[in-house]
């Protein structure tokens, strides 16, 4: 029997910006985790990353991140993935910034 | 100071202009990630958890004041107003764009200053001790050598393409201030019989399998500096390892190998290579060390000093724990805390970075240090003026009275910023800075150094802090794993794993019942945490850390 497939999200850093941004199920990058397309087939997942790989001249690094479903909608299953979602702790920087300024 | 040639000019010049041209080339899609990423390492151009993040050198550690307050202006321009200055002697900077860095890369040529051999299996920027020049203790100035030394590797065509990152440190005084035994290659300046020369230490690192270099030679003559480097770097060129990048460092070869057999190698080569220097290396290290003479020292009184020390106990504390002494009567050596309780080790504000360089033009003959343990030095202050450039201090969050002390701490930028990290260091830093300060107990505690990485690679130093933390990923989990009683000094030393490691919450805790326990073992006020340790070794630091299990094993 193969494993349950946990959901995934596309996710991969910005080439001109470096800042951290999801695929949407319409193809766009969007910076808002709550945007980004669940994952949760695994052929699927794979298809997906692949179009991500096709895009070198927009993202560099695109890999599956691992979600998990949660009071607020989706969030990541690991704290790697919260830091990249949030920002550093030690200053209210990268994506904190964008939300505070809203 | 070491003033740029034309020669060191045009070749700054045209190394920025290559790089200006890939970043075009990545950016209209002609090079792809895996051929642009070898060329923005090779230019300090880092991509890291947020955004891209710029290394950027300070050779030997040595800044003007023109030169602080260019970092100041990149700060402000192309970052978020501050940056991290590194145990390597670097500076980061944790927000850039891409397209704006080679606008960075010429501002920083502006003034001398570059990203190259920052990253890459090169030779690295080559470090030395901060109070280099200054120091009451010294031989001689080791920064000439060091100067000499990324001459002969930058750009050097058989050591391009190493097998492993290469890192050198120098130092010119017994007091290792450097760290040079946990480098691959540490030298340590000597004079035997009237003549100088270098011990010369080989194989140690820290990282994932951790060193503590070996003696290759105990006095190399001073003329032979270049061409026995050139030896070992040959030897480690084809005698290292190059199937496994985890065991591609120099350390490797040397425990694989023996260092009796590295030197007798090393011999073989340098008797064949010593010939081919004829001089030429001798000629430039005469030009640079004329750039590194000493400023002119001011026999000024030191009345105001005096007076401060009597009249104000801030000052005098501040004087106590953060003024060294200096060769030149009069005179002391500075170091800035960028540690105060709470804030980010090794951050700088541009605005910071301003007033030090001011400080340091008014009165300081001009001269800024970094420090591997991500402090600002002042090298040479007269005492008269140390009241004033408190007052300075002061007034912009500068005069935190705590070098050496345990909320001096070096932190690795750990998960907050570095892709390789698994877990955070910065929040661990800022908690145990802020808990000693509430206690105010950091003075009583006296000298003890907490370093702290946030992954094996052990940025931070972890297995040479005395109080070494290292933070790890269990299980999705962040857990901070604590080592005793390791030494960055000429007395170096690995640190012992204490045990289990600690979540987020308890690690603090952990290290207060830790020193606790070292305030009641110490026999008298004067035996420091190390001596403390050395003297009584893991027991009853262990029982303090793990007091449940103490308990359920009676
Ligand atoms: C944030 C990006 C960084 C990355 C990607 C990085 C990467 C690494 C890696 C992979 C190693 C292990 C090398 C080996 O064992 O062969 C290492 C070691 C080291 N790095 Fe970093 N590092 C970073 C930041 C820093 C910073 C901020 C400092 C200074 C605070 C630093 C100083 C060092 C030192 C001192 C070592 C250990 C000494 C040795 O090489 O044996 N690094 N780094
Ligand atoms: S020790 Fe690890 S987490 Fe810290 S800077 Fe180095 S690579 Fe990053």
């Amino acid at each position: 029997m193969s494993r349950p497939f946990s959901p995934k999200v596309v996710t991969a850093s910005d080439l001109l910006e470096g800042d951290v941004i999801y695929l949407a199920a319409d193809d766009t990058w969007v910076r808002d985790l709550a945007q980004a397309e669940v994952l949760t087939d695994e052929a699927d997942a794979d298809l997906r990353l692949l179009l991500a790989q096709s895009q070198p001249h927009r993202v560099v690094g695109a890999y599956l991140g691992d979600v998990r479903p949660g009071p607020d909608g989706i969030e990541p299953a690991h704290f790697r993935e919260a830091f990249r979602r949030r920002g550093p702790s030690n200053y209210a920087h990268g994506k904190q910034e964008a939300y505070a300024d809203v | 100071m070491y003033e740029y040639t034309e020669f060191d000019r045009a070749f700054l010049a045209e190394r920025n202009a290559q790089f200006r041209a890939q970043v075009e080339r990545r950016i209209s899609g002609a090079l792809t990630e895996e051929e642009f990423r070898p060329l923005r390492l090779m230019n300090g151009l880092y991509l890291q958890l947020h955004a891209y993040m710029l290394r950027v050198a300070i050779p030997y550690g040595t800044l003007n004041s023109a030169q602080m307050r260019q970092l100041a202006l990149l700060a402000d321009r192309w970052d978020k107003g501050y940056g991290h200055f590194t145990t390597r002697q670097n500076i980061q900077y944790n927000w850039p764009r891409l397209r704006d860095v080679p606008d960075m890369l010429d501002a920083l040529a502006e003034v001398g200053l570059h990203a190259i051999q920052t990253s890459g299996n090169t030779i690295r920027n080559v470090t030395a001790d901060h109070f280099a020049g200054a120091a009451a203790d010294e031989v001689a100035d080791p920064r000439p050598y060091a100067e000499l030394i990324r001459q002969w590797s930058t750009d050097h065509p058989e050591f391009q393409f190493l097998g492993r990152k290469f890192k050198i440190a120098i130092t010119g005084a017994e007091a290792d201030r450097a760290v040079i035994r946990a480098h691959d290659i540490g030298l340590q300046i000597t004079e035997q019989d009237g003549t100088r020369g270098f011990r010369v230490v080989v194989g140690g690192g820290l990282g994932r399998t951790p060193m503590i270099g070996q003696v290759i030679r105990d006095h190399l003559p001073e003329a032979d500096l270049l061409p026995y480097l050139e030896a070992i770097l040959s030897v480690y060129n084809l005698l290292g390892r190059r199937d496994n990048k985890y065991k591609a460092r120099i350390k490797i070869m040397v425990h694989e190998h023996g260092i009796d057999e590295v030197r007798a190698l090393v011999e073989d080569r340098f008797a064949r290579i010593r010939p081919t220097f004829t001089g030429h290396d001798r000629q430039v290290l005469q030009d640079i060390a004329r750039h590194f003479a000493p400023p002119a020292f001011d026999r000024a009184p030191t009345d105001a000093f005096d007076a401060g020390y009597a009249a104000d106990p801030v000052f005098r504390s501040w004087a106590d724990t953060n003024v060294a002494p200096h060769k030149a009567p009069g005179y002391g050596i500075v170091s800035i805390s960028l540690k105060a309780h709470g804030a980010t080790p090794g951050d700088a504000t541009a605005e910071q970075m301003r007033v030090m360089a001011d400080l340091a033009r008014t009165y300081a003959h001009d001269e800024l240090r970094i420090s591997h343990e991500q402090n600002v030095i002042l090298p040479h202050v007269h005492k008269a003026h140390l009241p004033a450039i408190h007052a300075t201090l002061k007034a912009h969050g500068l005069a935190t009275a705590n070098i050496g002390l345990i909320s001096d701490i070096i932190a690795c930028p750990g998960m907050d910023y570095c892709a390789l990290a698994t877990a955070r260091s910065i929040p661990i830093a800022q908690e145990i800075a802020m808990r000693f300060e509430d206690l105010k107990i950091e003075h009583d505690i006296g000298p003890l150094k907490i370093k702290i990485s946030g992954c094996i690679n052990a940025c931070g130093h972890h297995h040479v802090g005395h109080i070494g933390i290292l933070g790890l990923d269990r299980a999705g989990v962040e857990n901070y794993q604590i080592t005793l009683g390791g030494d960055a000094t000429e007395t170096a030393a690995l640190g012992e794993r204490a045990g289990p490691g600690f979540s987020a919450e308890e690690i603090v805790p952990a290290i207060e019942r830790l020193v606790h326990a070292y305030l009641d073992l110490r026999e008298t006020p004067e035996e420091t945490f190390l001596q403390t340790w050395r003297r009584l070794g893991l027991a009853p630091f262990k029982a303090a850390l793990y007091p449940a299990q103490a308990v359920a094993a009676e």
